[in-house]
């Protein structure tokens, strides 16, 4: 195992700990334990479904600046979730229960994505300006369809939607974190499993198709994957746009290899160190509750408009 | 030997390839030549299914095309198309290692280690393995590219215009390259763009034209005033340099 890896990982460790049990006191110590406890869970299971759709994603779109968030996927979540509401109503939606109401809008998800994303890849896949553009146009569109349909809504249904439109770290849906768990672990063991597949799938079309690679199948899986954990992550903590581009760009300083068993893992605990300890040091050392994703948005906008200006497009 | 019998192919609404039939000789350098647009390199990308067949039938030493797997293709026959970018950032001992993917499936064996650093001295770019790909000129990009295909191990190499980028000195390296490859028993075939270098390299010249067989046979056949005259609608004169026929198209 690389040592910077370890290292990341001994750095993880101590900042789940600390986040764990920094100003651990009280008579309610227990319930408080274990209420850190889940948020940690949630925080780590958004830091590798983040991590892992952005680097997939990026093999995919042959690019080093693109996000699933930047093109839409999470806003393609919270349109679906609109829908639901709209067509079911408050006491149906309600009435689905939590993992009901997640499966169906991963499955939802990962059918329009595979269709939307599957085409458009085909299409535009070497023309990284026109695909931006169209990821931009395709949030703004999707963003717009939710406040249309959120517009159409009573204001109760709204007051349901709206909390799913916002990210915040410090409110972990608990109820999905059982399947949420077990989606990104699969997601995860299937993405190392096929990591030399997509080394090759990250060469382009034509070059993988002439190496024997079943190039559009593998793009399809991955787009599917890449959907199931962005529903994951917004349906934990809500959109994220920038974050996962500051983990790959921090994965790629960490590690000089392109092999996706190299990167995914740097990755993925770089995804959990990044949210653990920025968490810890907003909540325990600033008490700001919900300042993290604003800063991480923020940070990951500017790093976004950096590698613009540079022109670093690949 | 390849076979492509009666092959339609429309791209939209526009006829790209119609009704053609034509066969590749094996353990030869085959040259497809054409105007622009004459579909060329649509009839490579077809054979090396890059793209689907959608009518017709193409056989590589009797086998279909569509319905063989594309694993076993893939070490059989090796495409080189004319646009090339990788997401990643690769060295080039990296790229060419990619080559053996067909054999190794991702788990190499220590013989690819061999094969590799044999592709790479072939085309002269021992001494860049370390270098990152975009750290090169085009022309030693492209022949990075040529490595990666040679490294394949494929008996049959398509290449689509593999001398787009590379100035005279190393246009005619590759295809000396080529030609020694066809000595060694493998087939290739080439998509060019000069009309010269099929007419001193190739053994067999296919010429295209609006998307249907204009000429094939040996360059000596083809390479005559009446047929590229008619080919490429110009005037064309022909000479005789070394007994081989010499295109004079600048004049």
């Amino acid at each position: 195992m690389p040592k910077r890896l370890i290292v990341l990982m001994v750095a993880l460790l101590l900042a789940c700990a600390a986040y764990l049990f920094w100003g651990l006191s009280g008579p309610r110590w227990g319930f408080v334990l274990g209420l850190r406890a889940l948020k940690l869970a949630g925080m780590l299971l958004v830091g590798a479904a983040v991590a892992v759709a952005t680097v997939l994603f990026q093999t995919v779109s042959r690019n080093r600046i693109l996000t699933p968030q930047i093109m839409g996927f999470d806003a393609l979540y919270v349109l679906l979730q609109t829908a639901l509401v709209a067509s079911l109503g408050v006491t149906g939606f309600a009435g689905l229960g939590d993992l009901g109401k997640f499966a169906l809008e991963v499955a939802a998800m990962v059918a329009l994505a595979v269709v939307l994303f599957g085409t458009l890849l085909g299409r535009a896949g070497q023309d990284i300006p026109r695909l931006i553009l169209t990821g931009v146009i395709l949030g703004v569109m999707f963003r717009a369809l939710t406040g249309f349909v959120a517009r159409v809504l009573d204001p109760n249904a709204y007051a349901v939607v709206q909390s799913a439109s916002f990210a915040s770290f410090s409110r972990v849906e608990a109820g999905l974190l059982p399947l949420a768990a077990l989606l990104v672990l699969v997601a995860v063991a299937l993405a190392l499993r096929f990591g030399p597949a997509l080394d090759v799938l990250a060469l382009g079309r034509p070059m993988a198709l002439s190496l024997g690679l079943a190039h559009d199948r593998l793009l399809r899986g991955v787009l599917a994957l890449v959907a199931v954990l962005v529903a994951v992550s917004t349906a934990l903590v809500g959109p994220v746009a920038f974050l996962g581009l500051i983990l790959t760009g921090l994965a790629h300083v960490a590690t000089p290899s392109h092999h996706h068993r190299a990167l995914l893992p740097m990755a993925i605990v770089l995804g959990g160190l990044v949210l653990v300890a920025g968490q810890t040091l907003f909540e325990r050392a600033f008490g700001l509750q919900s300042a993290l994703s604003v800063v991480i948005e923020g940070l990951g906008g500017l790093f976004f408009l950096w590698l613009l200006l540079k022109g670093k497009l690949r | 030997m390849i076979e492509v019998s009666h092959l339609h192919h429309r791209i939209g609404r526009a006829p790209i390839l119609h009704d053609v039939s034509v066969q590749l000789p094996k353990g030869k350098v085959t040259a497809l030549i054409g105007p622009n647009g004459a579909g060329k390199s649509t009839l490579l990308s077809l054979i090396g299914r890059l793209t689907p067949v959608q009518a017709g039938r193409i056989t590589l030493e009797g086998a279909d095309i569509a319905t063989t797997a594309s694993r076993d293709l893939a070490r059989r026959m090796a495409i080189l198309s004319q646009h090339n970018a990788p997401g990643s950032r690769l060295r080039v001992a990296e790229l060419v290692a990619f080559g053996r993917w067909p054999h190794s499936q991702g788990r190499p064996a220590p013989e690819d280690a061999g094969h590799v650093s044999a592709a790479l001295a072939s085309v002269g770019l021992s001494g860049l393995a370390q270098r990152f790909l975009d750290e090169l000129s085009g022309g030693q990009r492209q022949r990075a590219f040529i490595a990666m295909t040679l490294a394949q191990g494929a008996e049959w190499l398509l290449l689509d215009e593999p001398l787009a980028a590379l100035d005279m000195a190393h246009a005619r390296a590759v295809m000396a390259q080529l030609a020694a490859l066809r000595d060694t028993g493998k087939s290739v075939v080439v998509v060019l763009h000069d009309i010269n270098h099929a007419a001193v390299w190739a053994d067999h010249i296919v010429a295209l034209k609006d998307g249907q067989l204009a000429a094939e046979g040996p360059p000596a056949k083809v390479c005559t005033p009446a047929i590229l005259s008619k080919l490429y609608d110009m005037e064309l004169r022909v000479m005789q340099v070394e007994g081989r026929p010499l295109v004079l198209h600048h004049l």
